[in-house]
């Protein structure tokens, strides 16, 4: 076991290599730079910046220079904000994208658990075909779509809840349902479908005639084998939702990573690009594997090797 | 005498392939039929959304001359401010047959910008006063073409890259997986922002450029399946077979292998087509995507988040969106229900 973890994290680290590298290849073999503005700005001024920066280098010191850094933890100045560090952005707007992130995350396991119990509890009755038909809307629907219309009911129409905004705990219940009724909706079939597998084991059958109570075996008894399937979907699940805050950040205009990587992008902003991208990139692998981890303790089948 | 002893006629000598049967199951279902049908209006008006909106006519006399087809051909001689202006400058012969939808989708009605819907603009305009159903029909046809080609690129990597890994194993089992691995690992969003953030492209180009990318990024799926299919089926008899025939490894693979092990890869591309047509949305809401020249149902949805009021700029585009969506993953799950439930796609 403390081998396999072992493993598997030095193991992220080629991974992440690859990714840093390749990412900096796409960023930096592009046409223009990030001191190319309409006004033109003398062309003494732009080297001066070049220098200040380390571009004016060759690529391979550079790409270099960036991974020394990058392993004493510095991910580099930003070219957009001179005053600030990728490392200073990327603190100040993790928090709000955190935060909308794990609600996002809450909604998603409260309504999809809850959903998928129902359906396969009461399977093929009006239950389960409303929570699956639910469900099968809320996967189609993409959070630019369902953000604005919740935005216009919510906010705009009814004036329960701020339309956009950052600051209050209301501001948080919009871009939170917004970014997790995809997941939501996941949650809720896997659910269903890891219950249905376990409802007709013998384990829960032997759990029924000791005479224990529907709820008992429900919490106890099924739903250890019933939410595996949802464990393998949450890693990956929560690295999107992590990711697709981008968008739901934009749309209630929440000061968090989102907006701050549009802006990067948009301005060739090098080292703010490439810091989100490797700070996200090495979230995505770290939520796999303790997901695999985890695996590991709900399905004592699994073995590591 | 005991009948059951012997072997019973068989009602049909020759068995149902399995390509049949998964089509009997497929359309055994009202669901899989419906979704089918709306698949099939879709590409529909895609393809013909020159002739249910364009702001030239679909046949015009004028001058004694006649022009077939103008709303494809646009001849330069044709091409004025806005529609009106052709309509009102035709004489007593003069004589037009517009398409449904009389707005370009790159015509600019001024006199009316972000009107609501109404007579003369059945789904209101934008911010630029162009048709929103002119938009919404063009952005149809945008959509498809970035679903479709991105697909095709996800399942031709994905297939070949699969295969070659499952067939030859070894030290290209363990790259190519190790390569599945880092592009699977890229946040893909952020990393199609910082491509199209980079190249920057106008008019169909930047169609192109899209769904290159979507497909460049998204064929690990594809790619695993593909390869655990084949690892089912390559240590079979027939194929050991082919093999001592002499048959080259691409014979072998091409036409042995794969048709038995393709069917789940075809139930991830229809899904993937859901996804590349959601990512290109994504990506236009932000601004990244499609240039504003060209019509797309993101670029539209990101006009109406900056103008609130504007209802009907939220929430037409967004229907179409949620509704090929919703019958690209029925589709899929139709399919795969047909092929095998318990597939895991």
């Amino acid at each position: 076991m403390t081998r396999f973890i072992v493993g598997r994290v030095l193991g992220l680290i080629p991974t992440l290599l690859v990714i840093v590298t390749l990412s900096f290849f796409v960023i930096r073999l592009a046409p223009g730079s990030p001191f190319t503005t309409e006004r033109g700005v003398p062309k003494e001024v732009v080297e001066e910046l070049q220098a200040h920066y380390g571009f004016d280098r060759p690529f391979q010191e550079q790409l270099f220079n960036y991974l020394a850094n990058l392993a004493s933890g510095n991910l580099g100045l930003s070219t957009k904000y001179p005053q600030r560090t990728v490392n200073e952005i990327i603190a100040a707007g993790f928090p709000p994208t955190l935060l909308i992130g794990s609600f996002a995350l809450l909604w998603a396991l409260l309504f999809g658990v809850s959903a998928g119990i129902i359906g396969a509890m009461r399977q093929n009755t009006v239950f389960d075909y409303g929570a699956m038909s639910l469900a099968m809307v809320g996967i189609s629907l993409p959070t630019f779509v369902l953000g604005p219309l919740l935005a216009l009911v919510f906010g705009l129409t009814l004036y329960v809840l701020p339309p956009a905004g950052w600051g209050a705990a209301r501001h948080v219940v919009l871009p939170a349902v917004t970014l997790g009724t995809v997941y939501a909706a996941y949650v809720a079939r896997l659910t269903r479908g890891g219950m249905l597998e376990v409802v007709r084991a013998d384990f829960v059958r032997t759990a029924r005639a000791k005479g224990l109570s529907e709820q008992l075996i429900i919490w106890r008894h099924m739903l250890r084998g019933g939410l595996l399937p949802v464990v393998t979907f949450l890693g990956p699940a929560i690295a999107n939702i992590l990711v697709g805050s981008v968008v739901v950040e934009k749309i209630f205009a929440v000061p968090g990573i989102g907006p701050y990587f549009v802006d990067a992008a948009f301005n060739r902003d090098y080292f703010l690009v490439m810091g989100i991208v490797v700070v996200y990139s090495a979230f995505l692998l770290v939520m796999n594997l303790i997901v695999d981890v985890l695996y590991g303790f709900l399905d004592p089948r699994v073995r590591y090797t | 005498m005991n009948a059951h002893l012997f072997p019973q006629p068989v009602a049909r000598n020759r068995s149902e392939s399995y390509w049949a049967i998964v089509r009997r199951q497929f359309w055994k279902r009202r669901l899989n039929r419906a979704a089918c049908a709306v698949i099939a209006l879709l590409f529909a008006v895609g393809l013909l959304a020159d002739f249910v909106a364009s702001d030239l006519p679909i046949l015009l006399s004028l001058e004694g001359e006649t022009y077939v087809f103008p709303n494809l051909l646009r001849p330069p001689e044709l091409r004025r401010w806005d529609n009106t202006l052709l309509l009102e400058e035709m004489g007593e012969n003069d004589w037009a047959v517009m398409p449904p939808v009389p707005w370009g989708y790159n015509s600019h009605d001024l006199s009316s910008v972000l009107s609501p819907p109404g007579p003369g603009h059945v789904l209101g305009t934008d911010s630029e006063g162009r048709d929103v159903l002119s938009r919404v029909v063009h952005g149809t046809r945008v959509s498809l073409a970035v679903g479709v080609l991105s697909v095709v690129v996800v399942v031709l990597i994905g297939v070949v890259l699969g295969s070659v890994a499952a067939y030859f194993g070894g030290a290209f089992d363990l790259l190519l997986m190790r390569l599945v691995e880092v592009v699977h690992a890229l946040p893909t969003i952020l990393l199609l922002v910082t491509i199209l953030s980079v190249v920057m492209l106008s008019g169909w180009a930047s169609v192109v450029g899209m769904m290159l990318v979507i497909g460049l990024v998204g064929w690990t799926g594809v790619a695993r399946l593909t390869r655990g299919e084949i690892l089912k089926v390559k240590t079979m008899e027939y194929v050991e077979a082919a093999r001592a025939l002499g048959y080259s490894h691409l014979r072998i693979v091409a036409r042995h292998i794969l048709p038995n092990s393709i069917s789940p890869v075809l139930v991830s591309a229809t899904f993937a087509m859901a996804a590349a047509i959601l990512i290109e949305s994504a990506l236009s809401f932000l601004g990244f995507g499609i240039s504003p020249d060209m019509a797309s149902w993101g670029g539209l949805l990101s006009d109406g988040r900056k103008h609130a009021d504007a209802w009907w700029l939220a929430v037409f585009p967004g229907a179409a969106i949620f509704v090929t969506v919703t019958v690209y993953n029925m589709a899929g799950e139709g399919l795969r229900d047909a092929i095998d439930p318990r597939l895991k796609v």
